[in-house]
C-alpha cells in the first residue's frame, strides 16, 4: 500500500509567510504543492518556497547527539548529552551567578520553541542574556 | 509590519521602498507591488544597486549607503515647503512637528542631493509623488536597519508616514520587510534581552512578578545582553557558557574573524541545529534539532500574521523536536513547568502570558488559517493594520534627525564602500539552501558586483576573480561587473561560507538597537 499525503504548512524561508503543501510519500518529502487559496500566496511560491522539502533528508543533517572528547566532536546518545549540558550550566550559574550563561533563540524555530528556551533563561537559570541573531 | 501584504495590491496608491531588494529578498511581496502598479499605484526605489524591482519602477535611483537620515530630511523639506502634508493628521495625532520642521528646513534638495548622490530634482519628484500617493506604503529590509545610525532611520520612515498622514491606513504604513521566516515571532516571544513575551519590559517590577507567579521564578528586573555584548563578554570570561539554538552566527555575524575568537574562548559552547553548521562544528555539544517539516508549532510573518506549521515526517534519525529538547533539558535541570505534551499545549501558556497573543489559539488557527496580531481574546478578529484611530503611546511622536556619517568611509587605501545583501536563490547563510541541488546550482559560489566604469579604473576587466579586504579581513572571490552599482560602491552576498562577506564587515553598533553596520564598510578591490 502506498501512504500518501499533503501536508499544510508554512514556508521556513523568508518573511512573506506564504503556505504550502508538502507531499509526503511513505514517510518521506517528494515534492511541494502551493496553496491556492492562502491569503498571503494565492496559489503561488517561489523558487526557494517550491524546493523546501529538498534540504530536509540531506544526508548531511545530524542524527544524533555530539560530544567533544579529545578535542573531536563525538556520538552520543541523548542521556549522555543532556546531563552533560544540565550539570556544566548548574556549575556555571552557582559558581559565576546566573549572567555568565547566555542564550540565542532563533528566527528560524517556531514561536512554540522561542518561548520555551527564552523561558528556560529566565526562569531556569534566571537571566536576560537572551537574544537571536535576527537584528543581524 | 504597520499593515498588511494583501493591501499592497487592493489599496496601496504609491510605495516607497528603500534598502530592500524586494524581489529577491521577499518575492511574492514584490508580485503585489507590481499587481498594484498595474491598476496605477506609483513605485519608488532607492538603493545603492538597481535590483530588480528596481528595473520596474517609475522612479529610480541609487544612492551612497548610509545617507538614509538625510535623505528622508530632504523629502521631508520639499513637502513641508510646497505644504504637501496632512496638516489635520499632524494637529490631531502628533507632537513635536515644529521641532521637525525647524530641522529639515536646513535639508534642501541641493544639500542632500550633496550628501546622498540623488539629484535634487529626483528628490523633489519623489516627495511629491508620496505625499500625492496617498494610501502609500514606506517598504524597507536590511538595508534601513543595519546601520550604526538604524534606529534614526527606522524613526525617519514613520516621521514621513506621519507627516502625510500615511499611519492608521489601510494601504499605508512602515513596513519592514523581515528577512527570516519567524523573525517576528522569536522578538514577540522575547528572544529579546530586554522583554519578555508580549514585549513586556523585564525592567519593570510587576512584569516581573507576573512571570514569577506563573513560572515560579523569573528573570532579573536588569536588561541582559545582545548578541553582540555576549560574544565580547566571551572573551573576558563574564560569559562561561552559551546556547546556541538555530542560529549560525559564524556566517551570519559581523566581523568573523572576531566571532571564531570569541567562540573558541567561549568555555562551554551548546549548539542545537540541523547541520553541522560552521558554528556547530567550534560547539563542546551538539544536538540534533527538527527542520520545520518535522514539528508542529506556529510562525509569525512579516504582518504579524501567526500561522501554524504542521509536522510531516517524524524527526530525521535520533533527532527531536527543538521544543521537546528544551523541555528535557528544563527537566534535567530540575525544574518545572516543563512538561508540555504537545506544541499547543505551550501555545496555551503563551495565550495566558502575552497579552497580544491572547487569542490565537490552535483551534482558532485551525478554523482561520491564520491571526494577525494584536488579538487579545477569542472573539477578536485580529488586526490587520496598527494604530487606526490611536497609537499605542497615544500621540504619534515626530524626531528630528540630523544626518551622521557612517562609523567608517572610505579613503585612500580602502576606496570602496561594501555593502552586503541577500539573493533569490539562497537563504540567510545558505546552511539549508546550499544543501539544494535545484537552488545551489543557480548561484553556486561567491562573489561581488561593481561598477563598470569602477571596474576598468582598477583593471578588472578580463578578470574572473578578485581580493576584496577591509580593516578586518579579506576574501577571494568571483567578480561581476554591471552598471546596475553606483559608481564606489560594492556588493557581495552574505550567504556563502567560503567567502563569506562577514568577514569584511564592520561590528560597530548603532547605540540603541545594537544592530552592526552591516551595509557599509570601506575595502578594496584588487586582481592577483
Ligand atoms: S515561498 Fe518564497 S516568498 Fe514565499 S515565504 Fe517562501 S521564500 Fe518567502
Amino acid at each position: 500500500m502506498i501512504d500518501y499525503k499533503n501536508v499544510l504548512t508554512t514556508c521556513p524561508y523568508c518573511g512573506t509567510g506564504c503556505a504550502l503543501h508538502l507531499q509526503v510519500l511513505d514517510e518521506k518529502l517528494v515534492g511541494v504543492l502551493p496553496a491556492k487559496n492562502h491569503v498571503v500566496s494565492e496559489g503561488g511560491l517561489c523558487i526557494k518556497g517550491w524546493n523546501v522539502h529538498a534540504f530536509v533528508n540531506h544526508p548531511d543533517r545530524l542524527t544524533t547527539p555530539l560530544i567533544r572528547k579529545n578535542g573531536k566532536l563525538e556520538e552520543a546518545t541523548w542521556d549522555e548529552a543532556l546531563t552533560l549540558i544540565a550539570d556544566k550550566f548548574g556549575e556555571v550559574k552557582t559558581a559565576s551567578g546566573p549572567d555568565s550563561v547566555a542564550i540565542l533563540t532563533s528566527a528560524k524555530c517556531t514561536n512554540e520553541e522561542n518561548y520555551l528556551l527564552q523561558k528556560f533563561a529566565r526562569a531556569v537559570i534566571g537571566t536576560n542574556n537572551v537574544d537571536h541573531c535576527a537584528r543581524l | 509590519m504597520t499593515n498588511s501584504i494583501p493591501e499592497f495590491e487592493t489599496d496601496t496608491n504609491c510605495f516607497l521602498i528603500i534598502g530592500s531588494n524586494t524581489s529577491e529578498g521577499h518575492p511574492l511581496i514584490a508580485t503585489r507591488v507590481l499587481k498594484a502598479q498595474k491598476r496605477g499605484a506609483k513605485v519608488i526605489v532607492l538603493d545603492p544597486r538597481k535590483n530588480q524591482i528596481g528595473h520596474w519602477a517609475d522612479i529610480f535611483h541609487t544612492f551612497r549607503p548610509g545617507s538614509d537620515v538625510a535623505i528622508f530630511n530632504g523629502l521631508m523639506n520639499v513637502i513641508i515647503s510646497e505644504s504637501l502634508q496632512d496638516e489635520a493628521f499632524i494637529a490631531e495625532r502628533t507632537e513635536d512637528f515644529e521641532a521637525l520642521k525647524t530641522l529639515v528646513a536646513e535639508y534642501t534638495p541641493e544639500k542632500v542631493a550633496e550628501i546622498s548622490g540623488i539629484p535634487a530634482d529626483v528628490i523633489r519628484e519623489i516627495a511629491r509623488t508620496y505625499a500625492k500617493g496617498k494610501p502609500a506604503a514606506i517598504l524597507y529590509a536590511m538595508g534601513i536597519t543595519q546601520h550604526t545610525t538604524g534606529v534614526d532611520n527606522v524613526k525617519s520612515t514613520s516621521n514621513l508616514a506621519m507627516l502625510c498622514g500615511n499611519m492608521g491606513i489601510l494601504g499605508g504604513g512602515v513596513n519592514p520587510l523581515r528577512g527570516q521566516n519567524n523573525v517576528q515571532g522569536a522578538c514577540d516571544m522575547g528572544g529579546l534581552p530586554n522583554v519578555y513575551p508580549g514585549y513586556q519590559a523585564v525592567t519593570i517590577p510587576e512584569v516581573q512578578k507576573k512571570f514569577q507567579d506563573a513560572w515560579g521564578s523569573a528573570g532579573p528586573l536588569t536588561v541582559g545582553m545582545t548578541v553582540t555584548e555576549m560574544l565580547h563578554a566571551t572573551q573576558e570570561g563574564k560569559v562561561r557558557a552559551l546556547y546556541v539554538m538555530g542560529e549560525n552566527p559564524m556566517v551570519s555575524d559581523p566581523d568573523l574573524n572576531h566571532v571564531r575568537h570569541c567562540l573558541e574562548q567561549t568555555e562551554f559552547l551548546v549548539v542545537q541545529d540541523i547541520f553541522l553548521t560552521e558554528t556547530a562544528e567550534m560547539a563542546h555539544v551538539v544536538l540534533p534539532g527538527t527542520s520545520f517539516a518535522e514539528k508542529d508549532g506556529t510562525f509569525s510573518n512579516t504582518e504579524r500574521r501567526v500561522q501554524r506549521v504542521r509536522q510531516a515526517i517524524k524527526p530525521v534519525g535520533d533527532a527531536k523536536e527543538d521544543w521537546i529538547i528544551i523541555c528535557e533539558l528544563a527537566r534535567k535541570m530540575g525544574a518545572s513547568g516543563f512538561d508540555f505534551q504537545s506544541a499547543q499545549a505551550v501555545m496555551e501558556e503563551i495565550n495566558k502570558l502575552t497579552p497580544s497573543y491572547g487569542g490565537i489559539t490552535y483551534e482558532r488557527l485551525e478554523e482561520l488559517g491564520s491571526l494577525q496580531w494584536p488579538c487579545p481574546t477569542v472573539d477578536h478578529p485580529g488586526t490587520p493594520y496598527l494604530h487606526k484611530g490611536k497609537f499605542s503611546r497615544g500621540l504619534g511622536k515626530f524626531f528630528a534627525l540630523e544626518f551622521k556619517e557612517p562609523n567608517e568611509l572610505p579613503n585612500d587605501e580602502y576606496p570602496f564602500t561594501l555593502t552586503t545583501g541577500r539573493l533569490m536563490f539562497h537563504f540567510h547563510t545558505g546552511s539549508m539552501t546550499r544543501r539544494s541541488k535545484k537552488l545551489d546550482s543557480e548561484v553556486p559560489e561567491a562573489y561581488v558586483e561593481i561598477n563598470v566604469k569602477d571596474a576598468g579604473k582598477i583593471g578588472l576587466n578580463g578578470h574572473k576573480r578578485v581580493r576584496v579586504t577591509s580593516r578586518r579581513g579579506e576574501i577571494e572571490l568571483g567578480v561581476r561587473i554591471t552598471d546596475d552599482i553606483k559608481r564606489g560602491v560594492v556588493f557581495i552576498p552574505f550567504h556563502f561560507a567560503e567567502a563569506a562577506a562577514n568577514k569584511l564587515t564592520n561590528s560597530a553598533i548603532d547605540p540603541v538597537a545594537k544592530i552592526p553596520e552591516y551595509k557599509v564598510c570601506a575595502v578594496k578591490v584588487e586582481v592577483f
